[in-house]
C-alpha cells in the first residue's frame, strides 16, 4: 500500500478526462497493479469543475485524494489548476494544459480570472503545455486530454510501449493514429521541457 | 501483458452489481434512475438474457420487482437513497412477505452530496424494515455479495438490501468476472398467508418474519462477510463500505472489524474483537448508525482524540488527523481563483423560463433535476427544492398559507420526468382540493439530469422495446385542468405571454412547455456575435448563458463561439437588436 501513487485530473468536463484516466488505469493493470479511479456524476457534470482519482499500485486502498498527497496533477485548464494546488503534495508534478476557460460568475462580470495564471502555475513549478496547439498537430482540437497524458507518461514507470499500445486498444480506429501523434507530441514537450522547469 | 490480468476486467461499483445480479441469474431490473444509482441498471439492461425497465418512480419499480419476485424470478432493483424513502412503503411490508424468487435492492447513498439534496443512511432503513443489509467495500465485493445476495434472499426469505455510496458506485476496479448460473424459477403458488398482508395474514407473518431475522442473526455471526483484519491489539475499528478502504490507509496498524452485513450486527463478533482490542471506535460516514448499535448492545465505544466530522465524506488523511496524525503540508490556492458553480448549458430550453419567472419577481416552488440550476445568479429563480414532486405540493401549500394577503404569483416549476414520478398525484390534490397557482411542466422529452434516461413521458423505454409517448396536455385536462397551454420555451414572446395569462387568472393553470434537451442533439446553429454597437445594458448576462461573456471594464456583451449552440435566447432578449447570428453553414 505504501507505494500507491495518486494521479488528479481536472477540468471543466466535456473534456475528455475519463478516457485519459482509462487509459492510464489499464497500463498500470498490464504491468500488474492494483489500481482505484473515482469520479463524481451528476449535477456536478453541468458546466462545473470535475476531477477524477487515479489511484495506482501493489494494493491501493482508499480511491479519494487526500489534500497535499497528489503525485501528479494534470489540468486541463488553469484556474482548474490553482484551485486544486492544494491537494498537490509537495515536490509532486503538475501538467496544465495552457488553457483558460471563464466559469459564470466571471461571465457575469462578478468575479474576476486570475492574472497571469501561466505565470502563476510556472513559478509553483508547473508544465504549462500548449496542449490545444499539439493537439491540433496531431489532427484534432479533442486530442488535449492524450496530448497531456503523454506528458504525464514522463512521470509514470509504465514502458512507452505500453502506453502506445495501450491507446491503440482504447480508442476507435479512425482516431488511433491521432491519438498516438497527440501521446508523441505531449511526451516529447515534457521531455524537453522538463529540465528548465525541474531544477 | 500476463493472462492473469486479462480475466480482470476495470468496471465500477454500479456495474459490479449488475454483473453480479446477471451472474446470479438474475431475469428481471427494475428501477427509477439517480445518481450514484443510475448506470447499474443501465448496465443490467444490456445483458442479452435479461428484462429490465426504468418505472416512474421507485415505489412502483419495488412493487413490479416483488410481483416478479412472487412469480418466481430473481429480480434486482436500484435506486438513491432519497428514492428508497419513495419505495419504502412496499419495502417494509415485503420484509413480512418475503420472496419467491431472489429479490436485490441497491441504495446508493451519497455522503457528501455530491448530486443529492440530502445526506441519509440507508441502513436506517434497513433496520426499521427489517431487510438485512449487505455493504460492498469495492466493485469485487459489489460483485460477490450481490451475486450471493440472491441466494440468501431465498434462504432466508426475505429481500436483501444493498448499500452503496458514491465512492463504490462510481469507482472503477479490476475485477474477475464469473459465469452466469441460470438460476431455478421458484413456481408460483397461491399462498394468501404469506401474500395477502391484511391483518389476520399479516400478524402471524410478523411472527415469522421475527423467527426468520432470527436465523439472519445466527447466520451473520458466522457468514464470510464480516472479516477480522488482526493487526494492532491496541486500536480496534468497526467499519464497512468505502469507509473500511479510507480507515486501512489512514490507520494501517489498526485491527479493524470490516463489515459486510450492516443489518443485523454480528453481536457475538463485535462482543468478541470488542474483547481483543484495548481501544475500540467505530468510524463511519456522515451518520450514526453503526456507533448507536454498537453502544446498544453495551459495547463500550471510545471517540476519535481530535474527532471526526459528522457530515460528509470521510478519508485517510481526515482520519489519519482524527487520531493525532500530523496534517500533510498543503499550499493554499491563490486568492481570488472564480467559482465554477454547475450551469444551465448554452441553448438549454429551460432559461427563458427562469429568466421571465425572476423578471415576474415570482414565488418559484422548484424540483429535483437539472432546473433546480435555475435557482442560482443570475437567474435566480427559485424559492424552495426539496423532494420529487414537492414543487407542484407546496406550491398548493404556498397559495394556502398567503390566501389572506395580497401575493407575488406562485409557480411550481417541474420537470417530465418528475412530473411522471410524483408530480401527478400532487396535481390531482390541487385540482381536487380547488387550489391555485401556476404549475409549469418544463417536458424537455428526456431525464437529463441523470444522464438521458428514458421515461413514461418520452415514451423511450431502458431496453428501447416500443413503447408511446404521454400526452402531458391531455393528462392535465383529464384531471380537471381547464387552464392548459402548451408552449415553446425556446420562444421568449410565447414564454412571456403564457406565464403573464396564466399567473393573472385565480385557477390553476398549467403551462407545458416542450422543448428537447439541446445535448439530445449534436446538431449546432451557426454562433451568434455582438455588434460593436452593444450598449453595455447587461440584459443578456441576466440569462446565466455560459457562451455570453460580459468585459468587467466597457460592460460590453461578448459571445463564444466555440460554446454558442446558436439558439437566439439571447437575441430574443436584447433590447437593442446587438445579437446577429453568423450566415451559412456551422464551422467549427
Amino acid at each position: 500500500m505504501n507505494n500507491t501513487k495518486t494521479v488528479m485530473l481536472c477540468g471543466v468536463g466535456g473534456q475528455g478526462a475519463l478516457l485519459a484516466a482509462d487509459i492510464l488505469a489499464r497500463c498500470a493493470m498490464a504491468c500488474g497493479q492494483d489500481v482505484k479511479l473515482s469520479e463524481i456524476h451528476g449535477m456536478a457534470q453541468r458546466g462545473g469543475a470535475v476531477t477524477t482519482i487515479i489511484r495506482l499500485g501493489d494494493q491501493v486502498a482508499s480511491m479519494v485524494a487526500d489534500r497535499g498527497c497528489v503525485d501528479c496533477l494534470v489540468s486541463f485548464e488553469t484556474t482548474e489548476a490553482l484551485r486544486n494546488l492544494p491537494y498537490l503534495a509537495l515536490g509532486g508534478s503538475m501538467f496544465v494544459s495552457d488553457e483558460s476557460i471563464e466559469p459564470l460568475p466571471v461571465l457575469a462580470g462578478k468575479e474576476r480570472m486570475p492574472r497571469a495564471p501561466r505565470k502563476t502555475l510556472q513559478e509553483l513549478g508547473a508544465f504549462v503545455i500548449p496542449a490545444g496547439i499539439l493537439a491540433k498537430q496531431a489532427g484534432s482540437s479533442k486530442a488535449v486530454n492524450v496530448v497531456l497524458l503523454g506528458a504525464l507518461s514522463t512521470r509514470l514507470p509504465y514502458p512507452e510501449d505500453l502506453w502506445r499500445a495501450t491507446i491503440e486498444r482504447r480508442v476507435p480506429e479512425k482516431f488511433k493514429d491521432i491519438n498516438l501523434s497527440a501521446f508523441n507530441l505531449g511526451r516529447t514537450w515534457a521531455l524537453e521541457h522538463a529540465p528548465k522547469t525541474e531544477e | 501483458m500476463t493472462e492473469n490480468s486479462e480475466k480482470r476486467e476495470l468496471i465500477s461499483g454500479n456495474e459490479a452489481i449488475a454483473r453480479g445480479a446477471w451472474e446470479a441469474g438474475a431475469t428481471i431490473g427494475v428501477a427509477y434512475p439517480g445518481t450514484p444509482s443510475t448506470e447499474t441498471m443501465e448496465s443490467f439492461a444490456k445483458y442479452p438474457e435479461v428484462y429490465a425497465e426504468w418505472c416512474p418512480n421507485e415505489k412502483v419499480a419495488v412493487e413490479v420487482g416483488l410481483g416478479a419476485s412472487a412469480a418466481g424470478r430473481r429480480v434486482l432493483s436500484t435506486m438513491k437513497h432519497v428514492g428508497v424513502n419513495v419505495a419504502a412503503d412496499p419495502l417494509y411490508t415485503a420484509a413480512y412477505t418475503g420472496v419467491g424468487g431472489g429479490m436485490v435492492i441497491l441504495a446508493a447513498d451519497d455522503p457528501g452530496m455530491h448530486s443529492s439534496q440530502n445526506e441519509q443512511d440507508s441502513r436506517f432503513h434497513a433496520m426499521a424494515s427489517h431487510i438485512p443489509m449487505m455493504e460492498p467495500a469495492d466493485s469485487a465485493e459489489a460483485l460477490s455479495f450481490t451475486r450471493d445476495a440472491f441466494e440468501l434472499s431465498e434462504r432466508f426469505d426475505l429481500p436483501i438490501m444493498l448499500r452503496s455510496t458514491v465512492r463504490v458506485s462510481h469507482t472503477k476496479c479490476p475485477v474477475t468476472l464469473g459465469e452466469r448460473t441460470e438460476a431455478v424459477v421458484v413456481p408460483y403458488e397461491k399462498n394468501p398467508a404469506k401474500w395477502v398482508m391484511m391483518p389476520a395474514f399479516a400478524k402471524p407473518r410478523r411472527i415469522d418474519l421475527d423467527e426468520r431475522i432470527a436465523r439472519v442473526r445466527a447466520f451473520v455471526d458466522e457468514c464470510p462477510y464480516n472479516v477480522v483484519e488482526r493487526r494492532s491489539s491496541e486500536v480496534g475499528v468497526i467499519c464497512a463500505g468505502a469507509t473500511y478502504q479510507h480507515v486501512r490507509e489512514g490507520l494501517p496498524e489498526a485491527s479493524v472489524l470490516k463489515l459486510g452485513i450492516t443489518w443485523p450486527l454480528p453481536v457475538g463478533l463485535i462482543r468478541r474483537f470488542a474483547d481483543s482490542v484495548d481501544k475500540l471506535y467505530v468510524i463511519e460516514e456522515a451518520s450514526d448508525y453503526l456507533s448507536t448499535q454498537v453502544r446498544a448492545l453495551g459495547v463500550a465505544l471510545e471517540s476519535a482524540p481530535a474527532g471526526l466530522p459528522a457530515y460528509g465524506e470521510l478519508s485517510p488523511s481526515l482520519i489519519a488527523q482524527a487520531f493525532g496524525g500530523a496534517a500533510p503540508e498543503v499550499r493554499e490556492a491563490p486568492a481570488g481563483v472564480p467559482g465554477r458553480p454547475p450551469a444551465l448549458c448554452p441553448g438549454c430550453p429551460h432559461r427563458l423560463v427562469f429568466r421571465e419567472l425572476s423578471r415576474m419577481r415570482a414565488i418559484v416552488t422548484g424540483d429535483i433535476g437539472c432546473y433546480t440550476l435555475g435557482a442560482l445568479p443570475p437567474l435566480s429563480a427559485m424559492d424552495t427544492c426539496v423532494d420529487m414532486g414537492a414543487s407542484i405540493s407546496m406550491a398548493h401549500g404556498f397559495e394556502l398559507g398567503l390566501a389572506e394577503e395580497k401575493h407575488r404569483p406562485v409557480v411550481a416549476v417541474i420537470g417530465d420526468s418528475t412530473f411522471a414520478h410524483s408530480g401527478i398525484t400532487s396535481l390531482l390534490n390541487t385540482m381536487y382540493n380547488c387550489g391555485s397557482g401556476t404549475v409549469c411542466i418544463l417536458d424537455n422529452r428526456t431525464t437529463a439530469m441523470t444522464g438521458h434516461q428514458g421515461n413514461p413521458v418520452n415514451g423511450i423505454t431502458l431496453q428501447k422495446r416500443p413503447s408511446r409517448e404521454l400526452d402531458l396536455p391531455t393528462l392535465v385536462r383529464a384531471l380537471g385542468v381547464e387552464d392548459v397551454r402548451t408552449v415553446d420555451p425556446m420562444d421568449l414572446a410565447a414564454t412571456r405571454e403564457a406565464l403573464t395569462q396564466a399567473t393573472k387568472s385565480d385557477a390553476l393553470s398549467v403551462i407545458v412547455f416542450v422543448s428537447p434537451c439541446v445535448l439530445l442533439s449534436k446538431e449546432r446553429k451557426p454562433a451568434y456575435s455582438v455588434k460593436p454597437d452593444c450598449r453595455a445594458c447587461g440584459v443578456c448576462s441576466l440569462l446565466g448563458c455560459p457562451a455570453i461573456g460580459r468585459d468587467p471594464e466597457t460592460g460590453k456583451a461578448s459571445v463564444d463561439p466555440s460554446l454558442c449552440v446558436g439558439c437566439g435566447q439571447c437575441a430574443q432578449s436584447c433590447p437593442f437588436g446587438c445579437f446577429v447570428q453568423e450566415k451559412g453553414e456551422r464551422h467549427e
